[in-house]
């Protein structure tokens, strides 16, 4: 009997906490994967239409985005109420396209390169007017893969 | 001397109780930027650019499908107007042309859809114009796809297979240049 006795007296009431930084890094590193830094603050405003045929774009480094939309209310005295491109961070016209896309494509790896998409998120609204001046752009820069950014229609 | 006494004294081992504060703070940060949003859209390949513009009038008109959008987002197909809710059953019907009538496609694989629009044309009509006539085309893949290989078409299919159905019904969509009378 003594014997359970003397253990009972030595073990200690504290439970480790040493792996408790191993399970909380576990969880950063989730969600560092899974994480998308928001790169570009949306100058213009933007809903995309709904549509059915949709297609998941799959590598996020491969995609660059090009917004078109009329500006939000707080820019509207200095880039007035016509449909805007953005481009990145700041507005910009369709000739600043190719620059644009060519920055993109540097810091992607060569054999990539030929799986850059577009993505052209176009609010509803716009006329087609300076959407067609963009894609001309487009075919004229060579980027002929574009993706119509759309909302899935729901049912 | 006293200095070695505080050496021994000292354990090894590093606190590491804080350890989980400062990943705790890098966790929530984390968690606060991430956006899980993924995008999605429809996927269109654009024509390369050239500067000729692309000759229609040497294709005969029973394979030409014509849709145009004008200024208001009204429809006109093959010269009627049409509802935007009826344009992918009439597409099938000018595409797969089950009654071999003389005035639609000879074959799947001779149709060819010819869209124009205005600049003026809004973009949201521009894309439900292009997601029907898309839905179309999957829709008769779909079928296509059945009839073959038992399956319904999809994306993640063997490319064997999808090459096999996109050549027998080929996606062709040629858009014109737009006409300009109802731009803001």
């Amino acid at each position: 009997m003594s014997k359970f006795q003397k253990k009972r007296g030595k073990a200690k009431p504290a439970i480790s906490t040493a792996s408790l930084p191993d399970i909380i890094f576990m969880l950063l590193f989730f969600f560092m994967v899974v994480t998308v830094l928001r790169d570009a603050e949306l100058k213009v405003k933007v809903t995309t239409p709904y549509a059915t045929e949709l297609t998941k774009l799959e590598e996020k480094s491969l995609v660059n985005y090009l917004y078109i939309g009329r500006p939000e209310k707080k820019y509207q005295p200095i880039y007035g109420t016509r449909p805007r491109l953005q481009l990145g961070d700041a507005f910009a016209t369709v000739d600043d396209i190719p620059l644009f896309l060519e920055k993109h494509k540097v810091k992607v790896p060569e054999n990539k390169r030929a799986r850059i998409t577009s993505s052209l998120r176009v609010d509803g609204e716009v006329t087609m007017g300076i959407v067609q001046d963009v894609k001309i752009k487009l075919r004229k820069s060579g980027q002929l893969k574009v993706n119509y950014s759309a909302k899935k229609k729901p049912q | 001397m006293a200095k070695t006494s505080t050496r021994d004294r000292m354990s090894n081992e590093i606190n590491a109780g804080s350890m989980a504060d400062i990943a705790f703070l890098l966790l929530i940060f984390f968690l606060v930027t991430t956006t899980i949003a993924e995008d999605k859209g429809i996927l269109v390949k654009l024509p390369p650019w050239s500067d000729e513009e692309p000759d229609i009038t040497q294709l005969k008109t029973r394979n030409v499908y014509s849709v145009l959008v004008n200024a208001q987002n009204m429809l006109l197909v093959r010269g009627e107007e049409m509802d935007i809710d009826d344009l992918r059953e009439k597409t099938i019907e000018f595409i797969s042309n089950p009654q071999r009538r003389e005035d639609l496609a000879e074959a799947p694989n001779k149709a060819i859809i010819s869209l124009k629009n205005d600049r003026g044309t809004s973009y949201a009509t521009y894309l439900e114009v292009y997601n029907e006539l898309k839905a179309a085309y999957y829709e008769l893949w779909d079928d296509l796809s059945r009839q073959k290989f038992g399956v319904a078409y999809s994306d993640d299919m063997p490319v064997a297979q999808q090459k096999v159905i996109k050549g027998e019904i080929p996606f062709v969509i040629s858009e014109a240049e737009p006409t300009n009378f109802g731009e803001e």
